[in-house]
């Protein structure tokens, strides 16, 4: 048996290169790594006799559109052995391919192309990358920060073509997103001016 | 002179009763040997993670009923924990063993469902019917708890929306006392029915190894002879607290995930027979008025009170800038939910790990080699929800 603090020592000497940062929190480890080492160091944590890591739990992004790198790539991983859980993590830019782990771990498969549907990030070496929970002949990626709620287009039974079309989304009313910050802390601006006059002052 | 036969492509849904839901399977068939299995999935996809990314917590809670919809609360309960790790509540011990409850009876709802379903796909109408009835029940007793029969919104983080009726306790403990007699009636009409047996055994097989690497969990690791369990492995709630065996399968195969199915529910019903006597009175969520509701008495008397309901109902309670995954054990397997908060009253990222999608994707693998008529047993054994698995 190995505790976290120790698995977090072993993972920081023996990939000391690779990895750009550890941290432990709510019982789980959490991994900071290069994009180019993803398959190094997951086939480290699923070989090595300490770590076991043997079952890969999820795949996803974090979009943060106002960072240079925007994506944020993690992978959850599963450890039945010592009953232990990894996230590990890396950023990318917006158009960077990166490697699929398919080959290590079969359940990768559907992961990716739900990433791959959902912000539109490419793996090289997929056997099988296209969309999955999206409609045939869907275009953008949903899950992206700046894909509207509501979507672009919308489909309906047309009487007149006998067929379903699709056409763009009309709305009777827009969407509403309240700023429920303002009436207690201040609206944005009122803040920026306050702000403002304090630094004349 | 040889002939070239071009094998058969098959739809196999996405209207198909055995298909338990929308799921379009496209079999590529060498006679009556399955070849290759496509399953399209995502026909009942409703984007539930973008949604939830611009609601408030306490509005997102609904829409976790919506995706195991025969097990409505057990999703509810693994996103009521996320939230109560991030912000560290303390949850009171009547709460907890009111949810553990209910996710037992979740597991029990669900666990009918697919022992009944899958006895129909392979031929045996009489369960569906008596195993329906049983859940006609204990939906009943999710509607005298939060209002509503399937969509329960019940579980807040720091506990529950409100206290059990009068009554409720009673009756509940009056159906786990007769409840075992059903399961031994279901027992008597399909364990060892010849036929059912025909259909199952040996059927769908799933190795250890395989089962390791398509990241299976719930029932379809255990019916492969690995004993895990997130509560009994990692404890959340009150499960420490109570006492419950974990079934395991040995052969992997379809027959034995159904008699893992069938001991849980009487596991179940035991952990709803501890939970009941462990119970006591007091209160059912946290008193912080920052994260839960204040009583509609206290709002008539309090201004203190007035303002927090008004807060929590508009802008929501703010949860701080924190990364965390945290799962249950739903009865379909590890249900799980990875949160980024980002310090404002909506979540900034929500990702739902739902077990079914990861059972779904190795259909190719399980039904390479076995005959079309194999198909609906290895996929009701699978136990696929659509509203999980497309989210």
């Amino acid at each position: 048996m190995i505790n976290l603090t120790d698995l977090e020592k072993k993972i920081n000497s023996e990939l000391n290169t690779k990895i750009k940062k550890t941290e432990i929190k709510h019982n789980q480890i959490y991994v900071e790594i290069d994009k180019d080492d993803l398959i190094d160091v997951t086939l480290f944590i699923k070989t090595n006799k300490d770590s076991k890591f043997k079952q890969l739990i999820d795949i996803t992004v974090v979009d943060y559109p106002e960072q240079k790198k925007r994506f944020k790539i993690v992978y959850l991983f599963l450890s039945h052995e010592f009953n232990q859980r990894m996230v590990l993590s890396y950023l990318i830019n917006e158009n960077e391919v990166i490697s699929s782990l398919t080959s290590i771990f079969p359940a990768a498969n559907w992961m990716e192309r739900e990433v791959f549907d959902m912000y539109g990030v490419s793996f090289k070496d997929h056997p099988d990358l296209r969309r999955i929970l999206t409609d045939y002949g869907f275009e953008g990626h949903p899950l992206r920060k700046d894909f509207p709620l509501t979507g672009h287009t919308e489909v309906r039974y047309s009487e007149d073509q006998k067929k379903v079309i699709s056409e763009p989304v009309k709305l009777e009313q827009n969407y509403r997103n309240f700023d429920y910050e303002s009436p207690w802390e201040g609206t944005k601006y009122i803040k920026e001016q306050t702000d403002n006059n304090d630094k004349k002052n | 002179m040889t002939k070239k036969i071009k094998n058969l492509n098959l739809n196999f849904g996405p209207q198909h009763p055995a298909a338990h839901g929308v799921l379009r399977l496209i079999l590529e068939l060498d006679g009556e040997v399955v070849e290759k299995a496509d399953p399209h999935i995502g026909l009942l996809h409703r984007g539930t993670e973008k949604l939830i990314e611009n609601k408030t917590y306490m509005q997102a809670v609904p829409y976790f009923d919506r995706l195991d919809y025969v097990a409505p609360m057990n999703q509810e309960h693994a996103f009521a924990l996320a939230i109560e790790k991030i912000m560290d509540i303390k949850v009171p011990i009547r709460a907890q063993f009111i949810r553990v409850m209910f996710c037992e009876i979740g597991r029990i709802l669900s666990h009918i469902l697919n022992v009944t379903t899958q006895a129909l796909d392979v031929g045996a109408l009489t369960p569906s019917l008596w195993g329906f009835e049983e859940r006609e029940t204990l939906m009943t007793f999710y509607e005298r708890a939060s209002g509503s029969r399937l969509h329960a919104n019940y579980f807040r983080a720091g506990g529950v929306h409100q206290d059990l009726p009068a009554g409720l306790e009673k009756d509940i403990a009056k159906f786990c006392e007769n409840f075992p007699k059903i399961i031994n009636d279901l027992e008597n009409l399909l364990t060892d029915n010849r036929i059912f047996k025909q259909r199952n055994v040996d059927i769908g097989i799933v190795t250890k190894q395989d089962a390791l690497d398509y990241s299976f969990s719930g029932v379809m690791i255990r019916g492969s002879g690995v004993p895990w369990d997130l509560r009994k492995s990692q404890p959340y709630d009150c499960y420490e607290q109570l006492e419950f065996k974990v079934p395991v399968g040995k052969n992997g195969d379809c027959y034995d995930r159904y008699l893992c199915r069938i001991e849980e529910m009487r596991e179940s019903v035991s952990i709803i027979k501890q939970c009941l006597a462990k119970m006591e009175k007091g209160p059912i969520k946290t008193f912080d008025g920052k994260i839960s509701p204040p009583s509609k008495k206290e709002i008539k008397q309090s201004m203190e009170a007035l303002i927090h309901h008004f807060k929590l109902f508009t802008e929501g309670y703010r949860v701080p800038k924190d990364e965390i995954y945290t799962a249950v054990e739903a009865p379909k397997g590890e249900f799980g939910v990875y949160l980024i908060s980002d310090g404002s009253s909506k979540p900034y990222k929500c990702k739902i790990r739902a077990p079914g999608f990861s059972h779904l994707q190795s259909m190719d693998y399980l039904i390479k080699g076995h005959m079309l008529a194999d198909v609906p047993a290895v996929l009701g054994s699978l136990d696929i929800v659509f509203g999980e698995v497309d989210r």
